[in-house]
């Protein structure tokens, strides 16, 4: 089973976590001023990257808090998990040991 | 009103490693340090700043259970009163419910203890990394749970009311190894 290191409470199984979507989007301070096109990107285009990506994970079976997370979306690997409103770690990109992209 | 033990008594059988416990008083309390220090104050257990920790004095405790949420136990008391709490903590921001009556209290103990709970639970329940007074909200199986190791050989699980069966059943099956009948 994966496990996931939650900032709160340590190295956890992954089935006491849900998956959040992608981290670090901002809402638009004024949705009103948006064109349409602009707000349905904000609402619905996500970067979708192969490789590392940043998302948000919740540890909704445990301390249930939101925190984010850094996955290698090819190997499934979590390079970093850190807390919410911190900004996203620099990591080595080089495949890891577990990596073999 | 019919008495919850009377209604439970069915669903979790009384064994050597297995046992209801008594009815009790749960409250959550989710606030910050200020709201903790005012219910501290009255309710006699102070709250861990350490997570997955839980404190007790006597019959009462509070465990951990998140940065901001605790669950507060009175294991002796039915009625330990919500309004005295809420009076403590007074205009501080907090949110204070009584969910006593939401979930009960089964303990697991024994020789097994460990082994019984890991049949459905993916955490390393080990003595050394899940120490004595260590809690969590967790999984066993497909449920909700929140174990707390009070002793060396005994967990307090907490289990929502109406999973009480499920689990119940499912420990009972996983201690057959353990217990045969």
């Amino acid at each position: 089973m994966l496990i996931i290191d939650c900032p709160y409470c340590g190295r956890r199984p992954e089935i006491e976590f849900t998956h959040g979507g992608e981290a670090h989007l901002v809402r638009p301070p004024q949705p009103a001023e948006l064109s349409d096109q602009d707000w349905a990107a904000f609402l619905y285009m996500r970067s979708n990257t192969k490789g590392i990506y940043a998302e948000r994970w919740r540890h909704a079976r445990g301390c249930g808090q939101f925190f984010n997370a850094l996955r290698d979306t090819t190997t499934d690997h979590f390079l970093s998990t850190y807390k919410s409103g911190t900004p996203r770690p620099v990591v080595n990109t080089t495949p890891s040991e577990e990596g073999h992209s | 009103m019919v008495s919850s033990m009377a209604r439970l008594a069915p669903l979790v059988t009384t064994s050597e490693w297995m046992r209801a416990l008594p009815f009790a008083t749960r409250l959550i309390l989710q606030g910050d340090a200020a709201a903790r220090t005012a219910a501290a104050a009255v309710w006699g257990v102070s709250f861990s700043q350490i997570a997955c920790r839980a404190l007790s004095q006597g019959s009462r405790a509070t465990l951990w259970l998140g940065p901001e949420e605790y669950l507060l136990l009175d294991m002796s008391d039915e009625s330990a009163s919500v309004a005295t709490l809420e009076h403590a903590i007074g205009n501080i921001p907090h949110a204070l419910v009584d969910i006593s009556h939401r979930q009960i209290a089964i303990e697991i103990s024994g020789p097994f203890a460990e082994r019984i709970l890991n049949g459905g639970c993916p955490l390393d329940l080990d003595l050394s990394a899940f120490p004595i007074g260590m809690c969590t909200r967790t999984v066993l199986a497909k449920a909700e749970i929140v174990l707390w190791r009070n002793r060396a050989d005994a967990f307090h699980v907490e289990v929502w009311r109406s999973f009480t069966g499920y689990v119940a059943g499912l420990l009972r099956e996983i201690a057959r190894e353990y217990y045969p009948v």
